[in-house]
């Protein structure tokens, strides 16, 4: 079991490196680099800064000597300087780190704590009018712009009711937070209904189930035991594959929201051109849903000791 | 009788949609750019401006008929291309094996671990906004699945009698792949594609909504809500109907999807 657990960390390091090398080289055929492009911009610079900048930010150096300075860069978990704020990128993320994951939890957490039980009473009933109810609301959910909720939660919670405020981080806590947790929790919460409902209705039909119900075990018992026990396996993977992909849906909210995470700072990097902080963002972004998804396949193999990777 | 509702409900929005796509144009009452008339602005819905006016005094309707056109385009035509490299990859790696398996393996592995937004944000980011650069960066960043699945099925059916009888018949590579392959991949790869689609038209509704997808003055859903936000306060129909345009054509889809997946793939019901 160690053994595997270290073998799967280690598959994370060239996926990473793999990575890196796709968001660098994506980077570099930019067309009109970052000083350039302050030159397009009609900033005024001329020529000799522009090629001083050029050199200081050593743009003119062939592709692989760059890439070689970045990922030693990125090894002493270096991410560049940025171009606008100078200030490191590394240091940049951090503060936005936080922000970004409990946003992210908080839609998981309300995802899970409506979705499971949702697919869970629509699979006890399959075919009655509450479970095509709630799958309506399920696939409702699905297809629901996430920023398109946020703007009419935002217009009846906050505008309207007065709940919560419309936007903005405040402290960070539940005030704030409730409405985008919402506004990026429906869809998850949606998918997590329908995929309990399918791993409920497909053990209800297994073979255990069946011999638990013969020998005469009562239906609460089969229900909890082993309908449940296993539904939740197929569940759990769901769960963390959403958890990562989260974090990248979070921009569009982040931005609705005001909400200070990484996903708004990748949006305003992105328009302000600051390249540094752009492939920062994206980098430390796939960095999660990579650890995240590494987590959910050890956390398997614990759960169910059954499954074998090779 | 549930799956019938599924395929009814989810085609007759897809198909209503596609003809908003196509015909969108002559439904409209006014030029979607053009006839802005400040004297008309943020008037609420009427028997005149259907949906109201935003804060130029454009038509709302107007720009939701036209609109369709751009979602639709993004949805199909990036779809599309998603598919082909899906399953152009999947099925050649299943069927040939070795160190092209390999390779696409690899492929995959790294587009599933960027979140697929990102890296159309990225791509955007890079090739600036517009048309062409939203079916570049949606057709490129959403083919893992139907890599996966078609190369699985390539696998399932590599060793079947049939396909080994048309290798003894002398078949050559592609046209095993062609003629016997393929059509067993169809199903499957039709249900990806169908929910796919709603899934790029969400993408490049949240796309330009950040600012990043058409280029204001072109009336795309995405862009629209992002100016009705503003006005949210004073005009909240201006962020009600270009929401329930693409709400109604992504869930008619899924729905569609849905009932496609019953009916040709009756396996995987669980697979989602």
């Amino acid at each position: 079991m160690t053994g595997f657990i270290i073998r799967r960390l280690l598959q994370m390091v060239p996926m990473l490196v793999a990575i890196a090398l796709l968001i660098f080289v994506l980077f570099s055929v930019i067309p009109g680099s970052f000083a350039t492009g302050q030159q397009d911009e009609g900033l005024g610079l001329d020529m000799a800064v522009v090629t001083r900048m050029r050199l200081e930010l050593g743009l003119d150096d062939p592709l692989h000597v760059r890439f070689g300075k970045y990922v030693a860069q990125l090894a002493t978990l270096d991410l560049g300087i940025s171009f606008r704020s100078r200030q490191p990128v590394a240091d940049m993320i951090g503060a936005r780190m936080w922000p970004s994951l409990i946003l992210t939890a908080a839609a998981m957490g309300f995802a899970i704590v409506i979705g499971v039980p949702l697919g869970f009473v629509a699979a006890l009933r399959p075919g009655s009018l509450v479970d095509l109810g709630l799958m309506i609301v399920a696939v409702s959910g699905l297809s629901l712009p996430k920023f398109w909720l946020g703007i009419l939660l935002m217009y009846l919670f906050a505008l309207t009711l007065g709940w919560f405020p419309s936007f903005g981080y405040g402290d960070g806590g539940l005030y704030h937070l409730t409405l985008p947790a919402i506004a990026l929790g429906v869809s998850p919460m949606a998918l997590l209904a329908r995929t309990t409902r399918a791993a409920v209705l497909d053990i209800m039909n297994a073979d255990f189930v069946r011999t638990a119900r013969s020998k005469g075990m009562n239906e609460y018992r089969v229900v909890v035991w082993h309908v449940l026990r296993n539904a939740l396996v197929l569940v759990l993977t769901t769960i963390g594959l959403q958890f990562g992909s989260l974090l990248g849906q979070g921009v569009v909210v982040e931005k609705l929201f005001a909400w200070p995470g990484i996903g708004s700072l990748l949006v305003d990097s992105v328009f302000q051109r600051d390249i540094p902080a752009v492939q920062g963002c994206i980098l430390v972004i796939s960095l999660f849903f990579l650890v995240i998804n590494t987590s959910v396949d050890i956390a398997y193999k614990l759960i169910d000791p059954r499954i074998r990777y090779t | 009788m549930k799956i019938r509702a599924n395929l009814a409900i989810g085609g007759g929005l897809t198909v209503l949609a596609l003809a908003v796509g196509i015909f969108g144009p002559w439904l409209a009452h006014t030029d979607p750019i053009m006839d802005a008339n400040l004297m008309n602005a943020e008037l609420p819905p009427s028997r005149e401006f259907w949906f109201g006016t935003d804060q130029q005094g454009r038509d709302i309707w107007s720009r939701v008929m036209y609109g369709a056109q751009i979602s639709l385009t993004v949805g199909v035509v990036s779809q599309l291309i998603n598919t082909a490299i899906g399953t152009a990859l999947g099925v050649t790696a299943g069927y040939w094996g070795g160190w092209w398996d390999d390779f696409v393996n690899g492929l995959t592995n790294l587009m599933l671990a960027i979140p697929s937004l990102i890296f159309a944000l990225a791509i955007m980011a890079i090739l600036g906004p517009g048309l062409t650069s939203l079916l570049i960066a949606l057709g490129l960043t959403n083919w893992s699945y139907t890599c996966r699945i078609s190369r699985a099925q390539a696998l399932a059916v590599k060793s079947q009698g049939y396909v080994q009888a048309a290798r003894v018949l002398g078949y050559g590579d592609f046209r095993i792949m062609f003629t016997q392959i393929l059509p067993n991949t169809l199903g499957p790869i039709i249900v990806i594609a169908t929910l796919g689609m709603g899934g790029t038209i969400l993408a490049e509704a949240a796309l330009s909504f950040l600012g990043l997808g058409v280029r204001p003055p072109s009336p795309s859903w995405g862009s629209m809500l992002s100016d009705a936000r503003e006005t949210i306060t004073t005009a909240p129909w201006l962020s009600l109907f270009p929401g329930m345009a693409i709400f109604l054509t992504v869930l008619g889809l899924n729905l569609l999807g849905d009932g496609l997946r019953d009916i040709l793939d009756p396996q995987s019901r669980s697979r989602r």
